[in-house]
């Protein structure tokens, strides 16, 4: 019977084991994230296409290190993994939209170094094909009549990407008293959808790749996209520049690695990043996914982040959501 | 028809040997999974996606694969409830109520071989369901709003003071903690963190695994090394292995109702195989009234949470197909395997990829009768565990708790959480408080709240949004009944009772 549990003692060991260890050479790629979202499906697929394309010798192993908004990936990595060579960390707009909100307890954009981004995912502002608006104007005078009779759904946070992006339009409409806009943060986008298209809210905001396949079915409509252009494959959907609101809010998706690894390893993953971006793998990878290209990869990546991080701010300042 | 055609393509894409072989191992894996208390469904589904990967294995055999370990998982789950009193995953929690009393009386393995049967029907009566509906069954997440949700909820605490043995008091007490630690965490609503102390690993709330695992197996060791093994719990008799007919029999209409409430509670985004599993129980433990002995150790105290919780695994594969809205923790790491596989569920995934999705409906089919083979028949393997003292199971069990809690977030603050969760349980069941309701109140207190806020928002703060549709005031009454009618029903049915002894 010994025998026995040991040998379930030894299976649940392994089992356990796979989850946290990483052999010497394979590179880690961190998803502060649970699987399912959009870390983890950065960390998946450009890990996978680096693998398939040659530009990793190993798969990339995933580690999912969920919490505090990517804030506990954020301060691992700082403090104990400053120097790690072989450590790749998924970023999005959420995490410079945190960092500028000071969400990270107090950490900096200047403590990891960002590599690049491959990809953005324009945001959108969407209602239920029943909805009685039919365009930007519409759904902004309204709210401009009576604020309360517009409720929002997103999926980040109060105060986060998906909520700055209606107050962004507002703001450039003249409206700023932003306590009187109604939003409601749920898990996820498809949540907001269906909440929206259930007529519980009156429009969804959030990002193209979480309504593409409600859009294919005709269950919502999108007012605008939050681009500088039309996107690719979705030519009929207006931008809100078209439509006279100067707002654009793309969600892009990169990777950041440790502030204290050399030049070198730091132009290594820059390279196989840069990579990826140019294999037809990602690209269908993009368009399955209702990615637009949105490629700066290497040593610019930096200023962006810094000028984007600054952006927020002085916008999260002005519509009260920090102080 | 349209659906045996479908059928036919799923199949001849699912049954080759090489994935027949697969949906094997998967079941196999997927069981150990689920009976190791810590390591439930959704992070043994994610530990081994990188496996899928590395095999290179294509879109079908990855999900064959993968829904086979998930379904595996709950099958497994049962196996530490019943046998030691330690959920092996969320859902298997109401499992422990009769399961584990039942083998105390020696029929350890009467329980584990009805829990397997009634696992295999819901599952089945879901695939079945999720086959014929699911189309049509996606529309239901829509008229469930934020007012909804809060009273889905609500009803699921109302009915929880009749769980509680004796005293709805101390339920009642239980539940409030419950609801209190389930408040520690950044706010959805507003943003900012609540009762952290500034820590970081608090900010996303508590993992409800690191507070199963503490308050049931660690709390266990405690008194393990209180007794100094004497009396220990884990001291279940074994008896001859045969396969309880009448039981099955017995329990055939309550595992068809549990299938269908767990079938349906799998479909609300959100609500999971964990409430799916404690409708199914409760609903039962109403129709059977007091006299059906539950919590004591009866076959339908059993049949009802396994069928609800397998079924609802089923059920909760509908929004995350059709909507791309995981209903639970594991179709939420399917989803991501879909994503990664370059499937976007939704709407049209239908009737735009018709072979990855009868292809999975195929292989779940599949799993399902795998299972059955391998947890009736071998049911005596994970019977003779028992028979390992005490004084080597129980720290072999502390052992697991530790790799699998360590494995959640790869942080050691969890394990000190899980140690701190032990000593709590210990506590509480030293005053006789019950621990279910602190765990209910753990894992749906957050949805119940972020409901409750929605609504708010949208109503500018009038509560009669609360009872604005139909559905919702349904709920309400039900939810009141729940809560008044067992105080009468005692009443009524305990009267007799003494006049008769």
């Amino acid at each position: 019977m010994k025998t026995r549990i040991l040998k379930a003692l030894a299976v649940s060991a392994v089992i356990g084991m796979s989850a946290t260890s990483v052999s010497a050479q394979a590179a880690e790629c961190i998803a502060p994230a649970n699987p399912g979202g959009g870390w983890d499906f950065t960390c998946r697929q450009i890990g996978k296409i680096m693998f398939d394309i040659g530009a990793v010798d190993k798969p990339i192993q995933v580690t999912n290190m969920s919490g505090a908004g990517g804030g506990l990936a954020y301060n691992y990595v700082v403090t104990e993994r400053g120097d790690d060579d072989n450590l790749i960390i998924a970023a999005s707009s959420a995490t410079s939209t945190r960092l500028a909100q000071n969400a990270y307890a107090g950490m900096t954009a200047d403590q990891v170094r960002f590599v690049g981004a491959i990809g953005a995912d324009p945001g959108v502002i969407v209602v239920g094909k029943d909805s009685p608006f039919q365009s930007l104007n519409d759904l902004i005078d309204s709210i401009l009549a009576d604020p309360g009779s517009v409720a929002f759904a997103g999926g980040s946070a109060t105060g986060g990407f998906d909520h700055l992006k209606p107050l962004m339009l507002l703001q450039r409409a003249g409206f700023t008293d932003i306590s009187k806009i109604k939003y409601i943060s749920l898990d996820g986008g498809a949540d907001a959808i269906t909440q929206t298209i259930g007529g519980f809210t009156q429009a969804m905001t959030g990002d193209m790749s979480e309504v593409v396949g409600f859009l294919k079915s005709g269950d919502v409509r999108v007012l605008a996209v939050l681009t500088d252009e039309r996107v690719p494959g979705f030519d009929s959907i207006p931008t809100a520049k078209e439509q006279g609101y100067d707002v654009v809010a793309v969600n892009w998706r990169g990777l950041y690695v440790p502030k204290d690894v050399s030049d070198d390893t730091f132009n290594m993953w820059a390279g196989r990043l840069q990579q990826v971006a140019d294999s037809p793998e990602w690209a269908e990878a993009m368009a399955a996914n209702g990615l637009a290209p949105f490629t700066k990869v290497g040593g610019d990546f930096q200023g962006y982040i810094d000028g984007v991080v600054e952006e927020v701010r002085e916008l999260s300042k002005e519509l009260g959501v920090i102080q | 028809m349209e659906i045996l055609d479908n059928l036919a393509l799923g199949f001849s894409i699912a049954a080759s040997p090489y994935t027949l072989m697969l949906a094997v191992i998967g079941c196999f894996l997927g069981t150990i999974i689920g009976a190791l208390p810590g390591l439930g469904p959704s992070n043994g589904v994610a530990i081994l996606i990188p496996i899928t990967f590395t095999l290179g294995l294509d879109a079908t055999s990855a999900l064959v694969l993968m829904t086979s370990v998930y379904y595996g998982a709950m099958y497994g789950g049962r196996i530490s409830s019943i046998l030691l009193n330690i959920p092996g995953d969320e859902p298997a929690l109401m499992t422990t109520l009769d399961g584990y009393p039942m083998a105390k009386a020696g029929r350890a393995g009467d329980a584990l071989v009805l829990s397997g049967v009634a696992s295999f029907v819901g599952a089945f009566l879901a695939t079945i369901g999720l086959m014929l509906l699911a189309p049509m069954l996606a529309r239901v997440a829509y008229v469930f709003g934020p007012a909804e949700y809060f009273a889905l909820y609500l009803l699921a605490f109302c009915t929880l003071g009749g769980m509680a043995s004796n005293n709805q008091a101390k339920a009642a007490l239980a539940s409030c903690l419950g609801l209190g630690i389930a408040m520690i965490g950044v706010d959805n609503t507003s943003g900012l963190p609540r009762l952290t102390g500034g820590n970081l690993h608090l900010y996303d709330g508590i993992d409800f695994l690191v507070a199963i695992v503490g308050l049931f197996a660690v709390a266990e060791v405690f008194f393990f090394i209180e007794s100094h093994g004497k009396g220990s719990a884990v001291g279940v008799k074994l008896e001859k292995v045969t396969v309880p007919w009448k039981d099955i029999w017995d329990t055939r209409w309550t595992m068809l109702r549990s299938s269908g409430v767990g079938f349906i509670a799998g479909i609300l985004p959100g609500a999971g195989a964990s409430l799916g599993s404690f409708m199914a129980y409760m609903t039962e433990k109403s129709i059977a009234g007091e006299k059906g002995g539950f919590g004591t150790g009866v076959p339908k105290g059993i049949a009802a949470p396994e069928a609800g919780n397998n079924a609802s695994a089923g059920g909760a594969l509908i929004p995350m197909l059709t909507l791309g809205v995981p209903g639970s923790g594991t179709t939420a790491v399917l989803l991501a395997l879909l994503m990664t596989l370059n499937i976007t569920p939704g709407p049209t995934l239908f009737t735009e990829r018709p072979e990855v999705v009868w292809g999975l409906i195929a292989s779940l089919l599949i799993a399902n009768f795998v299972l059955l083979a391998m947890n009736v028949p071998m049911v005596k393997v994970f019977v003779r565990v028992l028979q390992v003292p005490p004084a080597i199971l129980l720290p072999g069990v502390t052992m697991i708790s530790f790799v699998g809690i360590y494995s959640l977030s790869g942080s050691y603050f969890d394990l000190l959480l899980m140690i701190g969760f032990g000593v709590l349980g210990y506590v509480l069941r030293k005053l006789d408080i019950p621990t279910v309701p602190v765990i209910l109140g753990i894992l749906l207190g957050g949805n119940m709240e972020d409901a409750l806020r929605r609504a708010m928002v949208l109503s500018d703060g009038e509560a009669s949004y609360l009872f604005s549709s139909p559905i919702a005031i349904g709920l309400w009454v039900a939810a009141i009944t729940g809560f008044v009618a067992p105080m009468f029903m005692r009443k009524l049915l305990k009267k007799p009772q003494r006049v008769t002894d």
